[in-house]
């Protein structure tokens, strides 16, 4: 950047620190961590194939892991993270194809709404497989 | 590159709060970043506590009247102070704005922060150094670009051409957009950020242009244009409510087009 050279002692502006979150911004790197998220889980369902295929034993120790409460823990908010990527992997298609939805309200509502679709639709998928 | 903590001497400590103002009801208090390059050091958050019925209604109203009745060495930029010039841009209680557009009143919280457009060296306390974000609008070639003999009088155009026009030349350069955006934070040097770009778009979709295959060659690398990622908060701070976040889609779409 032009005028930092070494002998420049100009300090560098607050930016995050002093940052009041918008809910696009906030939408926006929630979208990158459940990304990041759900290729961490791709492992875990070849993980479970695997030990599918490898018989019962292995199969059962998956099992037993995947039903302790951290394992329920993580795979709840793994669900979270697929509905959520999936509604605002939508958003960046309508985004990019028909360009609708760029004002900042209905951009604002737009993540709201897919923040709600991913908790709302995660809880209603457990409490649906709860009875099954 | 992503770096979320401030670089060490960069990170403002506590000032000095400066004394309230005698016999008054109405007072609000502001925190306001301090530099000084010959006193050197980490910036500093002075406190200043200001008489609101002795003040006028904006932000800028706020600064002017801090530098007139209580702290004559606070600096900042101003011309306009009607929403044209775009010098007064800078962060105020966590968005970023021109000061003088922005009533006071409008900004919500007990104490009221004022900063520098954020992640820019600053040279003294409210100013920036803008000449990174000044190369990258001359990069974009923001005038018109013919290959075609001049007209005698002038580069015609129609009503609808002009239209497109619209939320587009309303632009005054004055920051707030690229300086929100993390995505210009973290690649301010390699991503040409929402202002230049909304300006190339400008160019770009103007009928009389004749550059417009240069200027998307000029745009077409990983970072220039594509580092983007619609976090929206240029068109969220926007002062003059424009949406460089839908130009930047727009110019993607062309990108698209042209190879179509």
């Amino acid at each position: 950047m032009a005028g930092s050279g070494p002998t420049d002692t100009r300090p560098l502006s607050p930016h995050v620190q002093i940052w009041k979150w918008h809910w696009t911004m906030a939408g926006s790197i929630f979208h990158r961590i459940s990304g990041v998220g759900l290729y961490g889980g791709a492992f875990l369902i070849g993980a479970w194939l695997i030990a599918l295929a490898s018989g019962p034993e292995a199969y059962a120790l998956v099992e037993s892991i995947a039903f302790s409460l951290p394992g329920q823990i993580l795979l709840f908010l793994w669900s979270m993270a697929v509905l959520y990527h999936f509604a605002n992997g939508l958003r960046h298609l309508i985004w990019d194809g028909p360009m609708v939805g760029f004002s900042p309200k209905v951009a604002s509502l737009w993540s709201m709404f897919n923040f709600a679709f991913a908790i709302i639709g995660a809880a209603v998928i457990w409490s649906l497989a709860s009875f099954f | 590159m992503v770096q979320l903590t401030l670089p060490k001497g960069s990170a403002p400590k506590k000032g000095k709060e400066w004394p309230k103002p005698e016999r008054s009801k109405n007072v609000r208090k502001f925190k306001v970043y301090r530099y000084s390059p010959e006193e050197g050091g980490n910036p500093r958050w002075d406190i200043y506590h200001v008489d609101m019925d002795d003040c006028g209604p904006m932000i800028l109203d706020v600064l002017i009247h801090i530098k007139n009745k209580i702290d004559p060495t606070l600096a900042f930029r101003r011309s306009c102070r009607e929403g044209v010039c775009g010098s007064c841009a800078m962060n105020v209680g966590g968005h970023n704005t021109i000061a003088c557009t922005k009533g006071w009143d409008e900004v919500a919280g007990s104490v009221i922060s004022i900063a520098p457009l954020p992640h820019l060296p600053v040279v003294k306390d409210l100013i920036p150094d803008l000449t990174n974000f000044y190369a990258q609008h001359a990069y974009v070639q923001p005038y018109l670009k013919t290959d075609t003999p001049e007209p005698e009088k002038e580069w015609r155009q129609s009503e609808e051409d002009r239209a497109e026009l619209d939320g587009l030349y309303e632009c005054i350069l004055c920051a707030c957009c690229s300086t929100s955006c993390p995505s210009y934070w973290w690649n301010g040097d390699k991503y040409l950020g929402p202002a230049a770009l909304l300006q190339a778009y400008r160019w770009l979709i103007d009928s009389r242009d004749e550059g417009t295959g240069e200027r998307l060659d000029d745009l077409e690398d990983p970072f220039k244009l594509y580092r983007c990622h619609t976090i929206m908060n240029c068109a969220q701070v926007c002062p003059k409510g424009l949406n460089p976040a839908k130009a930047i889609a727009k110019i993607k779409h062309m990108m698209v087009e042209r190879v179509a």
